[in-house]
C-alpha cells in the first residue's frame, strides 16, 4: 500500500489553497496520507491540514531555521523525512518547484512534474509544449516517487477529517550558503488569483498601469480576482505575481474573462481549464477566439465600463 | 570568474505543436528547432555580466545529438567563449543531464551556472534545482535580477507572492525568469566569429555520467480541445448570456 508524505506550503502563516487538491491527488493514489509542514511556528497550518479529507497524520517540523522557505535548508530535512513513503507530493507552485527536484535529486530519482490526472499509484498524465502533448507516464516505484500536482487539475478535498498532529523533528545539517534577504509580497484585498471563482485578466492592450484600474474596477463589481498577460506585466502595468500562463500561474476558474489578450499559445496554456472563457478584443481575428466560450468584438475602452455597468 | 551557461535545442517557441496520430510523441521532423527561450535569457545575462567585468569567461553547454552543435553555435554568437558538446543521442531525463551538467559545472571549475528555469518541449523545471541538489550548492530559481559583488550573489527571485531576494555564496546556481532581460537580436558579424570559437565535444562516459532509471512515456495525446464558442455582438447580449448560466 502507498505511504504518501505530502509537503504542505504556509503561505502568511496559514496552510495555502493548493495543499487541499494535492490531498485530492494524494487520495487518487489512496494509501496512508500524511502532510509534513516546515517552518518556525506552523500551529495554525497544522490545524487547516488535520482537517482535510483523506489525512491521517499532520507533522509539524518546526526549527528556527526553517523561518524562510529556502529549498537548500527544506530539501535535506524533506529527504529525512521521506524514509519508509513510496510518494512525496508538492503542490506545483513556485514553492514544490523550487524544492521537489532538490529532493528528488537527493533520492536518485527522476521527479513528476505537475501531475493532471493519475492512473495508478505509478502512473500519471503530465503536460508538456505549454499543455499541447500530454504524456501519460510510468513512474519507477522504487526508491520512491517525487512529484508537483497541477493544482488546476484536481479539485480541493473537503475539510471534514480530524487527523491528529505530532511534532517531528529533523537532524539533518543546514547549509548556510543561502540567505533569505526580503520578500515583497503584493499585498490585495481581492481574491487570491489561483483559489479564484471568477478572474478578470488584462493584455497589452491595457497600454498603461493606470488604465489597468479599468480592469480592477470591472473585477471588484463582481467579485473577481485580476490576472495578466505576460506583455502586460512585462510592460510594467502589474505586478509579476499576477501573469496567467504556461510559465506563470495555471488557473481553473468557474469564469474568466480575456480583454485585450490575443490569445498566444503560452498564455492559453494557463486557463485551458477555465470552465467558461469570455474574450473581448478588437481583432475578430484574434486566436483567443477561437477557444473562447463567449467572444464579443469591440473597443475594451468602451465595453468594459459598460460590462462593469450592466452585471 | 568563470559561468557555465546550459542552452537547449527545443522545438521554436512559434511553433504549433502536433501530436502524431499513433501517439508516439510530437511531430519534430521539418519543424522549426530554436534554442530555448529561457536559455536565451542565461546567456544574454552571462553575456551582461561578462560585460560589466564581474565574470572573465562564459562556457556554454549542451547535451544531445549532432543537431545541437547549432544552439551551441548560436550560444557562441550571443557572447560565449567557448562550447562543450555532451555527444548524446536519445532521450535524456532532468536527473541525468544534471548529473552531466554538474560533472561538467565540476571539471570547469566555474563559479556561476545560469541554467533556464525550464525547457519549453518537456516543461519538466527540474534541471537547475538538481544540479544544486548534486554539488550541494545553493540554488536561486526563477531569477528576475541578479548581482555579483565579490564571493556573493543577490537574486531577486519571481514567487508566488511577489519578488523574493536571496543572497548565496558562490559557486551558485541560478534559473532565469522572462523578466531578467530582453536577450539581443544576433547580429551577422557574430555568428561568423561564432563558427571560428572553439567548441569541444565529450561523452557521458568521460564525465563518469550513468543515466539514472528514467520515467516511461506510455503514451502521448493531444489535450481535450475546447470547442468554439459563440460570438455575440452588443454588452447585453453577453450579459443575459452569463446570467443566464448562473455565472453572474
Ligand atoms: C518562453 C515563453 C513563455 C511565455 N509565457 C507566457 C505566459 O506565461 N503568459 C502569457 O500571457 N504569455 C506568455 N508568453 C508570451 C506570449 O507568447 C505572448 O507574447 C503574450 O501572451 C501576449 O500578451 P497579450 O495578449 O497581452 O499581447 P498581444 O499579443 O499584443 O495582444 C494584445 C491584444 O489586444 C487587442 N487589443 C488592442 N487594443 C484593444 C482595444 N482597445 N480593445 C480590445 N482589444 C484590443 C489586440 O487585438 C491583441 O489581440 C511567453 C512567451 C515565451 C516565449
Amino acid at each position: 500500500m502507498a505511504k504518501i508524505l505530502v509537503i504542505g506550503e504556509i503561505s502568511d502563516g496559514k496552510l495555502n489553497a493548493g495543499t487541499a487538491k494535492v490531498l485530492a491527488a494524494a487520495n487518487a493514489i489512496g494509501g496512508e496520507i500524511v502532510v509534513a509542514l516546515l517552518g518556525a511556528d506552523v500551529g495554525a497550518a497544522a490545524e487547516g491540514a488535520s482537517k482535510l479529507a483523506g489525512v491521517t497524520k499532520v507533522l509539524k517540523v518546526e526549527r528556527p531555521e526553517n523561518a524562510h522557505i529556502l529549498a537548500a535548508t527544506y530539501a535535506p530535512q524533506i529527504v529525512e523525512l521521506s524514509k519508509g513513503y513510496s510518494h512525496v507530493l508538492f503542490p506545483g507552485t513556485a514553492f514544490g518547484k523550487d524544492i521537489a527536484p532538490r529532493v528528488a535529486a537527493k533520492l536518485g530519482v527522476q521527479q513528476v512534474s505537475d501531475i493532471m490526472a493519475v492512473h495508478s499509484a505509478t502512473s500519471f498524465d503530465r503536460p508538456t509544449y505549454a499543455g499541447n502533448a500530454i504524456l501519460t507516464i510510468e513512474a519507477p516505484a522504487e526508491p520512491a516517487i517525487v512529484a508537483t500536482i497541477r493544482l488546476a487539475s484536481f479539485t480541493a478535498v473537503e475539510a471534514s477529517g480530524s487527523a491528529a498532529i505530532e511534532a517531528a523533528s529533523t537532524t539533518a545539517t543546514l547549509p548556510a550558503h543561502t540567505r533569505f534577504v526580503k520578500l515583497e509580497a503584493q499585498k490585495s484585498e481581492r481574491p487570491d488569483l489561483q483559489a479564484a471563482s471568477k478572474v478578470v485578466s488584462g493584455g497589452r492592450a491595457l497600454g498603461s498601469a493606470d488604465n489597468f484600474k479599468i480592469i480592477y474596477s470591472f473585477a471588484d463589481k463582481i467579485g473577481a480576482a485580476v490576472g495578466a498577460s505576460r506583455a502586460a506585466v512585462d510592460s510594467g502595468y502589474v505586478p509579476n505575481d499576477m501573469q496567467v500562463g504556461q510559465t506563470g500561474k495555471i488557473i481553473a476558474p468557474e469564469l474568466y474573462f480575456a480583454i485585450g489578450i490575443s490569445g498566444a499559445i503560452q498564455h492559453l496554456a494557463g486557463i485551458k481549464d477555465a470552465r467558461t472563457i469570455v474574450a473581448i478584443n478588437k481583432d475578430a481575428e484574434a486566436p483567443i477566439f477561437e477557444i473562447a466560450d463567449y467572444g464579443l468584438v469591440g473597443d475594451l475602452f468602451s465595453v468594459v465600463p459598460e460590462l462593469e455597468a450592466k452585471v | 570568474m568563470k559561468a557555465l551557461v546550459s542552452v537547449k535545442r527545443v522545438v521554436d517557441y512559434n511553433v504549433r505543436i502536433q501530436v502524431k496520430p499513433d501517439g508516439s510523441g510530437v511531430v519534430t521532423d521539418g519543424v522549426k528547432m530554436s534554442m530555448n527561450p529561457f536559455d536565451e535569457i542565461a546567456m544574454e545575462e552571462a553575456v551582461r555580466l561578462k560585460e560589466k567585468g564581474k565574470i572573465t569567461e562564459i562556457i556554454a553547454v549542451t547535451i544531445g545529438g549532432a543537431k545541437c552543435e547549432e544552439t551551441l553555435r548560436t550560444a557562441l554568437a550571443f557572447g560565449a567563449d567557448r562550447a562543450v558538446h555532451v555527444k548524446e543521442e536519445g532521450d535524456i531525463q532532468p536527473l541525468t543531464a544534471a548529473s552531466a551538467l554538474a560533472a561538467v559545472f565540476k571539471k570547469e571549475d566555474a563559479q556561476l551556472f545560469l541554467l533556464g528555469k525550464q525547457a519549453i518541449d518537456d516543461d519538466a523545471n527540474q534541471t537547475g534545482q538538481m544540479v544544486a541538489a548534486l554539488l550541494d550548492l545553493g540554488q536561486a530559481t526563477f531569477a528576475s535580477k541578479v548581482d555579483i559583488d565579490g564571493s556573493k550573489i543577490t537574486v531577486t527571485r519571481e514567487v508566488d507572492a511577489g519578488l523574493e531576494t536571496l543572497e548565496l555564496d558562490l559557486p551558485a546556481i541560478v534559473t532565469t525568469d522572462l523578466r531578467l532581460n530582453e536577450p539581443r537580436y544576433l547580429k551577422l558579424p557574430d555568428i561568423m566569429k561564432a563558427k571560428k570559437k572553439p567548441l569541444e565535444a565529450i561523452s557521458f562516459e568521460a564525465l563518469g555520467v550513468k543515466p539514472a532509471a528514467g520515467l516511461k512515456t506510455l503514451k502521448t495525446t493531444a489535450p481535450a480541445k475546447r470547442s468554439k464558442g459563440v460570438m455575440v455582438k452588443t454588452v447585453d447580449e453577453l450579459v443575459t448570456a452569463l446570467k443566464g448560466k448562473g455565472l453572474l
